[in-house]
């Protein structure tokens, strides 16, 4: 398969939270990644592993103080997002690159109707005039499966699988080349989800749009992503595709979050999970993040920081025993 | 767990002895704290201070400012503002604080009542609220007053009923809320009786408000106490209380407005210093806050 | 083993502003002592109010309700005491269901404390020996709440569940709280001291992983009512309810090289305020047919031990 241009690309970027009850939490420590045009990559982490963090920094909405971007750099097509005024992000914002939340109950105006606002977001970005709006917006209903005639419908009339469809069509309203997705399923149950999910497919191929999959479903990455990205404590652990790291995971948190779910190994009897638990960011381990719950570590781990090495090509491991058996 | 200390030598700690260490720790609560201590020394020692007592006229000594002679100066009688202030300081703060303890305790035992026990009881008592709600804090206080008669006993009984129906829709809506949370559904389910989830699972929680409407409540009861004395239900006249003090002095207050200042800078201290305290213990009771 | 828990088309509704919702509707299941039920379904489909009544926290509408063979549909208050030391339940929030303002301490406590028939010094070592078995450190005796992470605090959930030796715990959600490394932490947990103390548990869940891995028995609740029944093993080879079949496919799976087939469900749930006559299902249901839409399915042994509420399960399961 041809690679595709790279749409997005996320260097070094570190981003603290600074407050002074609570000093410093290391939220994002170093991370880079790509998305290519039309691909999906999916970023899979636990609770505090700074997924969200990363997602604001994107959009330019990190809450700032206390969120602070320390150093790297957001490259949109070339351009550095970081480096550019606020009135060049509400351009995007919407219309190139768009947000899904994780929590559909709260994400749109209660006191709207939903047709307008999605044709809002239309309007504002696109130029059309007001009725040229609401008819595009019409049709996002439809293209998200809910028919036209619950335009004029308010959000608590809607169940929370059809407001997590109507968000969808707003992030989509303008065809977006980036699509951000924060756990837009986590808050629905499995079968909504699996709508859900098919719809973003299905979108996702008419579309061409790229994904940035936020989620702690590896089920979920499984089924959409074509590339996977580890976060734990803000730094990427283990990266490739999904075939590769779901196949051969190396990084012993990779195999313990692997370990941890009931339907990976379905003959033994006991769950192997991780032993632990996440670090506080405001207190992170100084070299290997992992290290205080790793099964493997050796005297190495606890006094230098490990590298990202290439395992294979495209397939990404941060720990010095993929070093030592790859050389 | 074998590296675990011995059960022994786990210490438990008081949750009263952590609070007061909170509280102790809290600059600004110790600050009012201090406040208020000193002008209840000082007004207990009145008599020490101004043995002379807080009516003896002077008639040829009327209007002298504040000076050496008399440090707080002399009303239109010749009387020492200092000893009234300080024998009024008694009176007032003694209002303040029985009659909030009246509101404090009517007011949390209907407002806990109708948030526990809901449906036709909270109809009841709620409504009734509404109905005092309805006519002025004061006109009610005057009402009861004069339905009472006057005396420094009746006047913290009026000035206490009449805050009332606040206490009690303050302690009852978080009440409501805290009754939704679900560790009231865990206390049920591990048997726990009504008196129980109500004493050690939902009164703690609710407390911060009830601090923070009493230590505004105080403010308010000495304002109200003023206004009764100044229409002859509270405290009779040749005795000293704040609030009389300020609004006797209104009439002179162009020419001589130490006798304005004085009163109400010691409303205002006793107040402020009851407030800065209240924060205090509020957050001294929340062990969320420990930080 | 005997018969611990038996139910009998226990019913449940709720008055509401716009009628009568039927958040239980019929439910009849046994369960033996040392087995594990898992509950399944989505939100709304009455399960936490099922485990609810089951643990008396509600009073049941309707129906039978049996512990160890004694009739508990309704019970004095001293009864109900009696039936708290047996029963207990653990809660689905870990960050909700403690008290802020008590130590962990109080909390694991406060069933002994209650029961009031205990020395302090006997409770001390109780808590301590719970402390000890669902691995809690002692240091942290002391601590409230908001100064511990979700797995500990669902931790002390199930100290606190376990102080006076229930011989059945009502599970609501245990772990859906939880992040994946902590959840199968407080799963290989509830495993392990369900075997040492022959606990039976009711677990219920969305999570159908979760459940495959931890029950005996699974029922699949729809609405209100129970659409299937089986053994885990038998559910999960041969799912013959339409909407267990969709609920199963719709998990998505972590196999990167065989993409499953999903079965999508169309159309909106029925709302369970007043329902309408014939099978709830029938809305989102692929197979469904006039005659669903007329009468509810009965629940019928289509196999051993495995049953099924759905005029059609023959037809489609090519019985």
């Amino acid at each position: 398969m041809e690679e595709k241009e790279v749409l997005l690309s996320v260097e070094d970027l570190s981003v603290y939270y600074i407050t002074h009850d609570l000093g410093t939490c290391k939220a994002v420590n170093n991370i880079s990644f790509q998305i290519r045009e039309g691909e999906t990559l999916g970023l899979v982490g636990e609770t505090g592993a700074g997924k969200t963090t990363i997602a604001l920094s994107i959009m330019g909405l990190l809450q700032s103080p206390p969120g602070k971007v320390m150093n790297g750099s957001i490259k949109y097509k070339g351009t550095d997002l970081l480096k550019e005024k606020p009135k060049y992000m509400r351009k995007i914002r919407g219309k190139e690159i768009s947000m899904v939340f994780q929590d559909p109950m709260t994400a749109l105006n209660p006191i709207d109707r939903i047709g307008n606002q999605i044709a809002e977001v239309i309007y504002l970005h696109q130029g059309l005039s007001k009725a040229e709006s609401m008819e595009k917006a019409a049709q996002m209903l439809e293209m998200v499966g809910i028919s036209r005639d619950r335009f004029a419908e308010y959000p608590h009339q809607l169940s929370g699988g059809m407001k997590q469809r109507v968000i969808i069509a707003m992030a989509l309203a303008c065809s977006p080349k980036l699509l951000l997705a924060d756990e837009p399923t986590t808050a629905l149950d499995v079968t909504i989800q699996a709508q859900v999910l098919d719809l973003m497919n299905d979108l996702k191929k008419t579309l061409g749009t790229a994904v940035l999959m936020i989620t702690h479903d590896l089920g979920i990455v499984a089924e959409m992503c074509d590339k996977v990205a580890v976060v734990y404590a803000g730094e990427v652990l283990e990266s490739g595709t999904v075939k590769q790291v779901f196949k051969n995971p190396i990084h012993p948190y990779t195999i313990g979050l692997f370990g941890s779910l009931p339907g990976y190994r379905p003959d033994s009897k006991r769950l192997q999970p991780i032993t632990g638990m996440m670090p506080d960011p405001a207190d992170l381990p100084p070299y290997c993040k992992f290290e205080p719950r790793c099964q493997c570590k050796c005297d190495r781990c606890g006094a230098e920081t490990p590298r990202l090495i290439e395992v294979e090509e495209g397939h990404f491991v941060r720990c010095f025993r993929a070093e030592k058996e790859n050389g | 767990m074998s590296k675990e200390p011995k059960l022994k030598t786990v210490k438990r700690r008081s949750m009263g002895q952590e609070a007061l260490n909170r509280l102790l720790r809290n600059r600004t609560a110790m600050f009012g704290l201090a406040i208020l201590l000193l002008v209840i020394i000082l007004c207990t020692l009145a008599g020490v201070i101004c043995p002379e007592g807080d009516n003896a006229q002077d008639p040829t000594k009327t209007f002298v400012s504040p000076g050496a002679e008399f440090l707080f100066g002399t009303d239109n009688l010749g009387r020492s503002l200092l000893a009234r202030v300080l024998y009024g300081g008694r009176v007032s703060i003694l209002i303040a604080f029985v009659s909030t303890i009246i509101s404090a305790i009517l007011g949390i035992i209907l407002g806990t009542v109708a948030a526990y026990y809901g449906g036709v009881v909270d109809d009841v008592i709620m409504r009734i609220m509404d109905v005092f709600s309805a006519i002025p804090n004061l006109l009610l206080a005057i009402a009861l007053a004069a339905i009472l008669g006057s005396g420094v006993f009746n006047c913290m009984l009026a000035v206490g009923v009449a805050a009332v129906p606040h206490f009690a829709r303050v302690v009852r809506a978080p009440i409501l809320a805290v009754m939704n949370e679900q560790y009231i559904e865990v206390a049920r389910s591990i048997d726990a009786k009504d008196r129980r989830i109500m004493f050690i699972h939902v009164l703690p929680n609710v407390l911060s408000p009830i601090i923070v409407q009493a230590t505004t409540n105080l403010a308010q009861a000495i304002l109200m106490a003023a206004s009764l004395s100044f229409l002859g239900l509270g405290v009779q006249a040749p005795n000293a209380e704040w609030g009389a003090l300020l609004s006797s002095s209104r009439q002179y207050m162009r020419n001589y407005p130490y006798l304005t200042y004085i009163p109400g800078i010691a409303i205002a201290s006793v107040v402020l210093s009851m407030n800065l305290f209240g924060d205090g213990v509020r957050d001294a009771l929340d062990p969320r806050l420990k930080y | 083993m005997g018969k611990i828990l038996e139910a009998k088309e226990l019913k449940k509704y709720f008055e509401v502003k716009a009628g009568t919702l039927h958040a239980v509707d019929g439910v009849s299941f046994s369960l033996d002592e040392g087995e594990t039920l898992g509950v399944v379904g989505e939100s709304g489909c009455g399960k936490s109010t099922l485990g609810r009544v089951l643990i008396h926290l509600l009073e049941s509408t309707d129906g039978q309700l049996l512990y160890k063979g004694e009739d508990i549909t309704h019970v004095s208050r001293s009864k109900l005491t009696d039936l708290r030391h047996e029963m207990q339940m653990i809660f689905q929030d870990p960050f909700a269901s403690l008290n802020p303002r008590r130590t962990v301490f109080q909390a694991i406590s406060e069933p002994m404390e209650i029961a009031g028939t205990f020395s302090k010094k006997e409770i001390d070592e109780r808590v301590y020996e719970m402390m000890d078995t669902v691995g809690l450190a002692r240091r942290l005796v002391n601590c409230y709440p908001h100064e511990l992470d979700g797995g500990r605090r669902q931790r002390i959930g199930i100290a606190r569940a376990l102080i006076i030796d229930p011989k059945l715990i009502i599970c609501d959600e245990p772990v859906s709280a939880l992040d994946v490394s902590i959840q199968a932490q407080i799963i290989n947990l509830l495993l392990d001291i369900q075997e040492q103390r022959k606990l039976t548990y009711v677990f219920i869940t969305h999570d159908m992983m979760v459940v495959k891995y931890i029950s005996s028995k699974i029922m699949v609740m729809y609405l209100g009512q129970m659409v299937e029944m089986a053994p885990t093993n038998k559910l999960f080879e041969m799912p013959m309810h339409p909407y267990s079949k969709a609920l199963l496919s719709a998990v998505p799976q972590l196999d990167v090289d065989h993409k499953h087939e999903r079965i999508v469900l169309k159309g909106e749930v029925y709302s369970p305020i007043d329902p309408k006559p014939g099978c709830r299902f029938a809305a989102r249901c692929p197979y469904a047919t006039d005659a669903c839409r007329i009468a509810a399915p009965p629940l019928k042994e289509l196999l051993p031990d495995h049953l099924v509420a759905c005029h059609r399960a023959e037809e489609i399961n090519g019985l």
